[in-house]
């Protein structure tokens, strides 16, 4: 029993880092119903400034708020330069567009930082709090706490400021909020910045556990895209939820089901997204869309 | 070239029409005549090159039948085209098939598969299928690997080339381009021939308007689902040809990058055109090579500059410059 509490605590800890990815994926779904296929590799060069700033001698809780800004920067700078032209194409023309940006992003790290494996500081003290027989890391302690920070932040920015009423009027119907006065065009570049800022508290938290290099989000992003498709990709807490199951579900399936094993738990994400789609297509928190011919 | 000019200006349009038809099957036949001849005068290792763009050139066809023509998107399309080789190298390692035997068993599993995922992948709108497509893609590696017995797992499987049979006096890279290029100008013919007939116009439709097109009675799962295993059939025979040509296949051959790089090949080539395919793959084959030179990155920052430069300029790629150029030409005369 206490080896399987012990799994879903990893599987929690993991979840937490693919939740904060779809967070981000989400976001920006729900303002522009774009699904950023190059939110990971944003991330991870969201990270690699975060190295950068440390490897010039930064403390790192003051490289991470430097990261924060010149991501939130960063994406709104992207949303204006590349998404801007192709607002209101067809669905395809925007998907190969994230895609480019997805490979630019990668190459584009790889030439500044070359491919070889960097070391990435761990914000959080080593060693585990043990507890009824489970014992936890205090980084996956830490990385839990950061997604739930983030997400109480998001709910307060959403629920409680003039600017969230604003985004939600956005997401809602955006021909309307522009007749209430609303600029939707800045709304939608603070929602590609709010977004780059998640994703980069995500690649911060993924680089300890993973090494640092351009290829590290490849693989985390599969998960958050099954954990946004199981969540519902309009809501954030369900991001934030799929991302837990997720998590959980891929950890167990590779410790308790012998064909999967370790190598193929990347299958994971596959068989939910499928499931998902093909059972409830609207995920476990999003509403079904209805639309009118 | 003027005087025709005038009289075109003034002959009916079906005339016209064929007059251009005419023309444009005059270029391809100096086009084949030309890749027939080119082998006798290159250096194997150019020989090897062409002959890898018309493998590439053969995929590339299959995706654009589904991202062109059908406005489906696949960013798993290396999956299909592993599978074809993987299908390949297996009967050829396992079972001695005569390698032309290959070909259409790779083909159809290729087929089929894609089918199988067809009929759930197309229920979903573009961006689930894009989702979907890139979870395959990057599930297949563990699962080539985890078949050893059967795949070779990572050390992948070795085999024989194809030999030249005596009669033809060829050397082996000449044979393999032959046969590589029959396989892509029958492909070529397969997909030009589709597209002209009611099928093709039914894949149109569903791409400019899926509610008009099923208002006209167009059936839109199963041209989709069509589509995406033509493809994938499409993508498994180039793959059959890849493991004749390379005689050698192993799981990191076909990464996601393979897949994302088809996509890229395809949208700076052109798509929902036919020289988008040829275009695309010569793009994939020789840019990276060169652009290798300057920094191991250098060929993710011009695909991915490029594909969003073209997304914005020009969306029907270079086959579509290149056309907008051949049609000023004439006018300006």
């Amino acid at each position: 029993m206490a080896g399987f509490l012990q799994q879903v605590v990893e599987g929690l800890g993991a979840g937490a880092v693919y939740a904060s990815l779809a967070l981000a994926l989400v976001l920006i779904y729900q303002f522009t119903g774009i699904v950023n296929f190059a939110q990971g590799e944003l991330a991870m060069f969201s990270t690699y400034i975060a190295w950068q700033c440390v490897a010039a001698g930064m403390p790192f809780w003051l490289a991470l708020v430097v990261t924060l800004a010149v991501s939130f920067a960063g994406g709104m700078l992207i949303e204006r330069v590349v998404i801007r032209p192709v607002e209101g194409a067809p669905e395809l023309t925007i998907v190969i567009v994230t895609v480019g940006l997805f490979i630019f992003v990668n190459a584009a790290a790889g030439w500044i930082w070359t491919f070889l494996i960097k070391d990435f500081p761990n914000p959080f003290p080593g060693g585990a709090l043990e507890a009824a027989g489970v014992s936890v890391n205090w980084s996956t302690l830490g990385v839990l706490g950061v997604v739930g920070l983030v997400m109480g932040l998001l709910y307060l920015l959403f629920q409680h400021t003039r600017i969230g009423l604003g985004m939600r009027a956005v997401a809602a119907d955006p021909a309307s909020a522009r007749l209430v006065g609303i600029r939707v065009g800045r709304t939608l570049a603070l929602g590609w910045g709010l977004a780059a800022t998640v994703g980069a508290v995500s690649g911060v938290l993924v680089a300890p556990l993973l090494f640092l290099e351009p290829n590290m989000m490849g693989g985390v992003l599969i998960y958050a895209f099954a954990a946004a498709t199981l969540g519902g990709f309009d809501s954030p807490a369900g991001a934030v939820a799929g991302g837990l199951i997720v998590g959980v579900a891929e950890t167990l399936a590779g410790a308790y089901v012998g064909f999967v094993g370790s190598d193929l738990k990347v299958g994971v994400p596959l068989v939910i997204i499928l499931g998902v789609l093909l059972l409830r297509p609207q995920g476990l928190f999003g509403r079904a869309a209805v639309e009118r011919a | 070239m003027s005087t025709t000019g005038t009289t075109e200006a003034a002959a009916p349009a079906p005339v016209r029409q064929r007059r251009r038809l005419d023309r444009r099957w005059a270029g391809l036949a100096l086009l084949l005549a030309a890749a027939v001849y080119a082998p006798f005068q290159l250096v194997p290792f150019h020989v090897f090159q062409l002959t890898m763009v018309l493998v590439y050139a053969v995929a590339l066809l299959g995706l654009n039948l589904l991202v062109g023509h059908a406005g489906q998107i696949s960013l798993g399309h290396g999956a299909f085209f592993a599978v074809g080789a993987y299908a390949s190298a297996v009967l050829l390692d396992r079972w001695d098939l005569p390698y032309p035997l290959t070909l259409p068993v790779a083909a159809a599993v290729a087929f089929l598969l894609g089918l199988a995922l067809g009929v759930p992948a197309m229920r979903l709108r573009g961006l689930y299928l894009a989702l979907v497509t890139l979870a395959i893609a990057i599930f297949l590696v563990p699962l080539l690997k985890r078949f050893e017995e059967l795949t070779g797992g990572s050390m992948g499987l070795t085999l024989a080339k194809p030999q030249p049979p005596a009669w033809s006096g060829l050397a082996e890279d000449q044979w393999l381009y032959f046969l590589t290029l029959a396989v892509a100008v029958a492909a070529f013919l397969l997909a030009a021939s589709l597209l002209r007939s009611r099928v093709g116009r039914a894949l149109h439709a569903v791409r400019d308007n899926e509610i008009a097109a099923e208002v006209m009675g167009v059936r839109l799962s199963f041209y989709k689902t069509l589509a995406f295993a033509w493809s994938a059939m499409y993508a498994g025979a180039a793959g059959c040809v890849y493991t004749w040509v390379i005689g050698f296949v192993s799981p990191d051959s076909f990464t996601v990058n393979l897949s994302i790089t088809m996509l890229a090949g395809l949208v700076v080539g052109g798509l929902g055109s036919l020289a988008g395919p040829v275009l695309g793959a010569l793009f994939v084959m020789f840019v990276p090579s060169i652009a290798q030179d300057v920094n191991d990155a250098a060929p993710g920052v011009i695909f991915g500059l490029l594909i969003i430069v073209v997304m914005y300029v020009a969306p029907t790629g270079l086959a579509g410059l290149a056309g907008r150029l051949t049609r000023k030409i004439p006018r300006k005369e």
